[in-house]
């Protein structure tokens, strides 16, 4: 019996924390959609709900009642895996996000590795839904964005190197913690630009949404999904993208701290600062898909091999000199 | 401790039966997803015996980079159709030889570091590798391959360097008549490099030079 209640806990918390990373899923999407529509001088959505606040749960329950097509030609195994796998990689990477200096449901010491390993997995999803429809969009789309993601990763990968070389440790509290008088935003600024504009890259953001420019591929490689399974693959993006945007947030926003850690501000509690953090990321993720033209795609390509790859790598040098001559690597 | 065995014997079964599944499912391509799947049930098995980074960084290099290449070119060329030819024509016998060899010296060599193991069970701890506790994996890695190896591994970076540097000889070839697209000449065409505004007299015309 009681090794069913520690289960239980456990499921407990996971729900804790699944279900709010949903909810604000589908609000981060209306907010998305409010934002570029004011960027644009529109009204965007604002029938359903107060300011349209339910419109996404109006949204979700349409795909929930179409009907799903499987193309008969489709691998169909691989074809229903891949929105699955998608939305799954998307969800437990929230694991390791610290939301307080205990409030985390698992505090492992190789957070920031897992975070990265788990973004990483990101591009199966949609190799597999490229592939599995057997039709020529969505496999060009998916080739795309396979090289896309990846291309990408290197860049983050060094960022993260960046940030490391600060904090002597992988576990994502330690990070967090390492930043209580500085935020790594300022002596790194930079790398938060690349870091930022990468982020755009590997969640497949406009101005970098080749793999689904309508223009030349119908829709990527969600062209043969419906119902839903192409609600699954839209969720599981914009999960992807929250978790950006949180990624940034502890690596150079200071995670759950507040910004001064002074009176009024120690009264809010610390996951209220990471929310607001992620939001005010988000906010700037929305921003840029109402303003900035979208990329040709050896441009994306020469920006991502050329430029930040070599950038950021020669950061890191920087870094790490300027840690060891004055003395500041942090050794344990 | 039940538990523990459980999840054991669940990832080592998966991994046994998708590594066999490699080798024999028809389609190519599914054999790269069990690949995948063998990837991530062993670095699973990784983090279960407390090997946290070895775990993770198996994940992000083979899953994440090695295998998406490896999908990449299995998608692009039609490796399908050869690999089937393989195996149904009687030319497959050939190759036996062959995999029964590479499969023998694959044994043997883990008999030896085995039997290492058992013969000297001191092996396992030199070095500093008692207060593995105290320490997380990443730094009591780190340790060791800065201080102890780190010849070996800067050889083994060097070795990658010219393996990619050849790599990257071997495939370039420079092709005549491309069309180039500078980037700086771009942006320092000025107004007066494109349009030019002439007196045209009447009835002689301009003569344009192309």
């Amino acid at each position: 019996m009681e090794y069913f209640s520690i289960i239980f806990q456990e499921v407990y918390k996971i729900l804790f924390l699944l279900v709010p990373v949903l909810v604000s899923v589908a609000m981060i999407v209306w907010l998305d959609r409010r934002v570029w529509a004011f960027v644009q001088k529109r009204q965007g959505p604002n029938v359903v709900g107060p300011f349209g606040l339910l419109q996404s749960l109006a949204d979700a329950l349409k795909y929930i009642f179409k009907e799903m097509i499987i193309p008969s030609t489709s691998n169909k195994v691989i074809f229903i895996l891949a929105p699955i796998v998608t939305m799954t990689l998307a969800l437990i990477a929230w694991a390791v996000i610290p939301f307080g200096a205990t409030q985390v449901l698992a505090d492992i010491n190789v957070g920031i590795l897992y975070l990265f390993a788990v973004s990483s997995l990101g591009v199966y999803g949609i190799i597999m839904g490229g592939w599995a429809s057997n039709s020529k969009y969505p496999f060009l789309g998916a080739i795309r964005s396979a090289a896309q993601m990846v291309s990408y990763e290197v860049s983050i990968g060094v960022i993260i190197i960046n940030v490391l070389l600060c904090v002597g440790s992988l576990n994502l509290n330690d990070i967090v913690i390492a930043q209580k008088d500085l935020w790594f935003v300022i002596p790194l600024f930079p790398m938060f630009v690349i870091f930022f504009i990468s982020a755009l890259a590997e969640t497949n953001r406009p101005p970098f949404d080749l793999p689904e420019a309508e223009a030349e591929l119908v829709a990527g490689y969600q062209t043969e999904y419906s119902g839903m399974m192409y609600a699954m693959f839209w969720l599981g993006e914009y999960a992807n993208i929250l978790l950006m945007c949180a990624m940034g947030a502890i690596l150079f926003l200071g995670g759950w701290l507040s910004p001064l850690d002074i009176f009024p501000f120690t009264l809010i509690p610390s996951a209220v600062w990471l929310i607001l953090k992620i939001l005010l990321l988000f906010f700037l993720f929305a921003l840029v898909k109402a303003t900035v033209p979208r990329y040709r795609y050896d441009q994306l390509m020469r920006l991502g091999w050329k430029i930040f790859l070599p950038f950021s790598l020669i950061w890191v040098v920087l870094t790490a000199s300027y840690l060891f001559y004055f003395n500041l690597l942090p050794v344990n | 401790m039940i538990a523990h065995s459980i999840f054991f014997y669940t990832f080592s079964l998966i991994a046994i039966v998708s590594a066999i599944m490699v080798t024999a499912s028809k389609n190519t391509v599914h054999s790269v997803f069990f690949l995948i799947l063998d990837f991530i049930s062993i670095s699973c098995l990784f983090i279960m015996i407390g090997a946290e980074f070895l775990g993770m960084i198996m994940l992000i290099v083979y899953v994440g980079a090695v295998a998406v290449l490896f999908l990449f070119v299995v998608m692009m060329l039609n490796v399908a159709q050869q690999k089937n030819q393989w195996f149904s024509s009687k030319e497959s016998s050939k190759h036996i030889p062959f995999g029964l060899i590479i499969s023998t010296l694959i044994f043997v060599e883990i008999l030896i570091v085995i039997g290492g193991w058992k013969y000297k069970p001191e092996i396992f701890d030199i070095n500093n590798s008692a207060n593995l506790n105290s320490v997380s994996n990443t730094h009591s890695l780190g340790k060791i391959l800065y201080t102890d190896y780190i010849h070996v591994f800067q050889i083994s970076g060097m070795i990658l360097l010219v393996a990619m540097i050849g790599a990257i000889v071997l495939t370039f070839r420079q092709r005549a008549g491309v069309k180039k697209q500078s980037y700086i000449k771009q942006i320092s065409r000025e107004r007066v490099d494109g349009v030019e505004v002439l007196e045209v007299e009447s009835n002689k015309g301009v003569k344009i030079d192309d």
